[in-house]
């Protein structure tokens, strides 16, 4: 058995009385990459932020190990074994590239010479040579996320946090900044990453925990995930408000968009499936104005996740989640 | 490393940060230190006469109001120049780096000690630039000893510890820069309301004990003994005491807001 970079367990968070981490647990074995994939305000900062070291657990939580450290009772060494990028870069725009990296190396305590062997290598692995001696506030959104990334990797990090690694990112950047992630894997680091995007989850990870409204919703590896959403749906939109309640009534399984007059049949997306519909439509005398097809995406997972009585197992018969 | 040699060195490495953006971006010293040197010209230069015949000096020329207003200028120079150390902190608190330092493994102090040491040089740097300026204009000491010079400087750099450690409790306290700017306000506006730049008995009778007991009447009395021969009286260990009541102060309260989680 492999040991576990990252456990916690019954990790819980509140602000006064609104919880934003209830009763979470987390393994993460060493040299795998785990995401944890959530909405806007779902708590995954606040659960890096909380592994991290940065803001302490609530009291009532269970015990939290990152890198085999105790996080109450040896934070240090915990921070000895980490490295973070968080969402908001975390970089001194008033200095140089080269300054930023240069006092990295200074907080790791790194010789002189080691020091500057380490800042030239990084800024070069990173494309950031030509720009190692401009300020870091002049430098584009994917530039500083790069320079982030590298400083973060001066101490030579076992356990690195990514909190929402692309957001704001060009597809370019976006895809760069994936090819950096895995060469970390491949040096056999544990990435912990956080992310708004099912893709992004799918093309990296080895485990995702879907965290919806400080639960896991679900979790395990992108295969799994994918069948509890088999096919996406059927989204039919109509411009007429009796129209769109007749069908709502008839199509009693549909999830319903009151506001934009719209219905979401689950679907597999076949042309079979797509048959069906059609001709039950047909059959109801229900004329949508617009019927779109949509393959899955995080929005779906939620859809299916959040919506009816789903158990939270990804072994589940796909029935039970439609 | 042992935790002293740990906190010695990642404090002087952020020393070296803050010096490094205090050389990059000089205006914000640089335009702290107009007040006081704007102040100096004003009062010595356009009421100069009015107010050499007020404190008793008299004379055509206005070389006695020089010496008397040159000590409190100089507290006056702290102040002001405490106040970008405010704006700066505060300035850090919003960064993400400052979270990336606290998910380090180094000296949890060392952020705000380097804040700290570097405005406390500031302000050394400071006042020696609107010392000169005085010098400049006709201020010269009355037969100071050497001794007596060392013992000016000790307490500008007292005084400018005391203050630096305030200040960085407000800039903790600060959302923003503005604000920051705002709360240090008390910084630039309390030395107007002490004896640098009328004598504290001149003052209505009710407001006296305030300009008398605050914190920079008695740097000043002191200061103006140390450099122009005048009585200090009890003014010295009063300035001993403000000094290091506000360091220890500003020094619990800085660490307190520091060590609270980041929202």
């Amino acid at each position: 058995m492999t040991n576990l970079a990252i456990a916690a367990n019954a990790l819980r968070k509140s602000y006064g009385d609104k919880t934003v981490l209830d009763d979470i647990d987390l393994a993460v074995p060493e040299g795998t990459v785990f995401a944890l994939l959530g909405p806007n305000g779902a708590g995954k900062t606040t659960a890096v932020k909380i592994l991290s070291t940065l803001i302490s657990p609530d009291p009532a939580s269970g015990e939290i190990r990152v890198g085999g450290h105790d996080l109450a009772t040896k934070a240090q060494a915990v921070r000895a074994a980490i490295g973070v990028t968080g969402q908001f870069s975390a970089v001194d725009g008033l200095i140089t590239g080269e300054e930023n990296m240069l006092l990295m190396a200074d907080l790791h305590h790194l010789p002189k010479s080691e020091g500057r062997r380490v800042t030239a290598e990084l800024l070069e692995r990173f494309d950031l040579t030509d720009a190692a001696k401009k300020p870091a506030s002049t430098y584009s959104g994917g530039m500083k996320r790069r320079l982030d990334i590298a400083m973060t990797l001066v101490g030579n990090p076992r356990i690195i946090f990514l909190d929402e690694p692309t957001t704001g990112l060009d597809p370019r950047a976006r895809h760069n900044m994936w090819g950096i992630i895995r060469e970390l894997v491949s040096d056999g680091v544990t990435v912990f990453l956080t992310t708004q995007y099912l893709d992004e989850a799918d093309e990296l990870a080895d485990r995702i925990a879907v965290l919806n409204d400080g639960k896991i919703a679900a979790e395990g590896s992108a295969e799994e995930l994918k069948r509890l959403i088999p096919g996406g749906h059927i989204r039919l939109r109509f411009t007429d408000p009796d129209a769109y309640q007749n069908a709502a009534l008839s199509l009693h399984e549909a999830h319903r968009d009151d506001e934009a007059l719209a219905l979401q049949i689950p679907s597999d997306g076949s042309q079979r499936e797509l048959r069906t519909i059609l001709d039950r439509l047909d059959t109801a005398g229900i004329d949508a104005d617009e019927l779109t097809v949509h393959t899955p995406d995080l929005d779906d997972v939620f859809f299916a996740l959040t919506t009816t009585n789903v158990p939270a197992q990804p072994n589940q018969p796909k029935e039970t989640v439609r | 490393m042992s935790s002293l040699t740990l906190a010695v060195r990642d404090s002087s490495t952020m020393l070296r940060r803050n010096l490094l953006h205090a050389r990059r971006y000089p205006s914000l010293t640089l335009n702290l230190l107009l007040t006081p040197i704007m102040l100096l010209l004003l009062f010595v230069y356009i009421f100069g006469d009015v107010m050499s015949a007020g404190i008793g000096g008299g004379g055509a020329d206005r070389s006695v109001y020089i010496a008397y207003i040159v000590p409190g200028l100089l507290l006056m120079t702290i102040g002001s120049t405490t106040i970008g150390t405010a704006v700066s902190v505060s300035n850090d608190m919003t960064e993400g780096i400052i979270a990336r330092f606290r998910t380090m493994a180094i000296h949890r102090g060392s952020v705000l000690i380097g804040h700290v040491i570097g405005s406390v040089l500031q302000c050394i740097a400071s006042v020696i630039l609107v010392g000169a300026v005085a010098v400049a204009i006709g201020f010269r000491s009355t037969n100071a000893t050497a001794l007596e010079w060392i013992a000016a400087f000790g307490l500008l750099v007292l005084f400018a510890m005391a203050l630096t450690w305030i200040a960085v409790g407000m800039g903790l306290i600060s959302p923003n820069a503005e604000a920051a700017s705002n709360n240090a306000m008390p910084l630039i506006l309390l030395p107007l309301l002490s004896s640098a730049f009328i004598p504290t008995n001149t003052m209505p009778g009710w407001f006296q004990p305030i300009a008398q007991y605050q914190p920079f009447t008695p740097a000043i009395e002191t200061l103006r003994g140390l450099l122009l021969g005048s009585e200090i009286g009890n003014n010295g260990w009063l300035t001993i005491a403000w000094s290091l009541g506000l360091t220890v102060l500003g020094y619990y309260w800085s660490k307190a807001k520091f060590n609270d989680d980041p929202k």
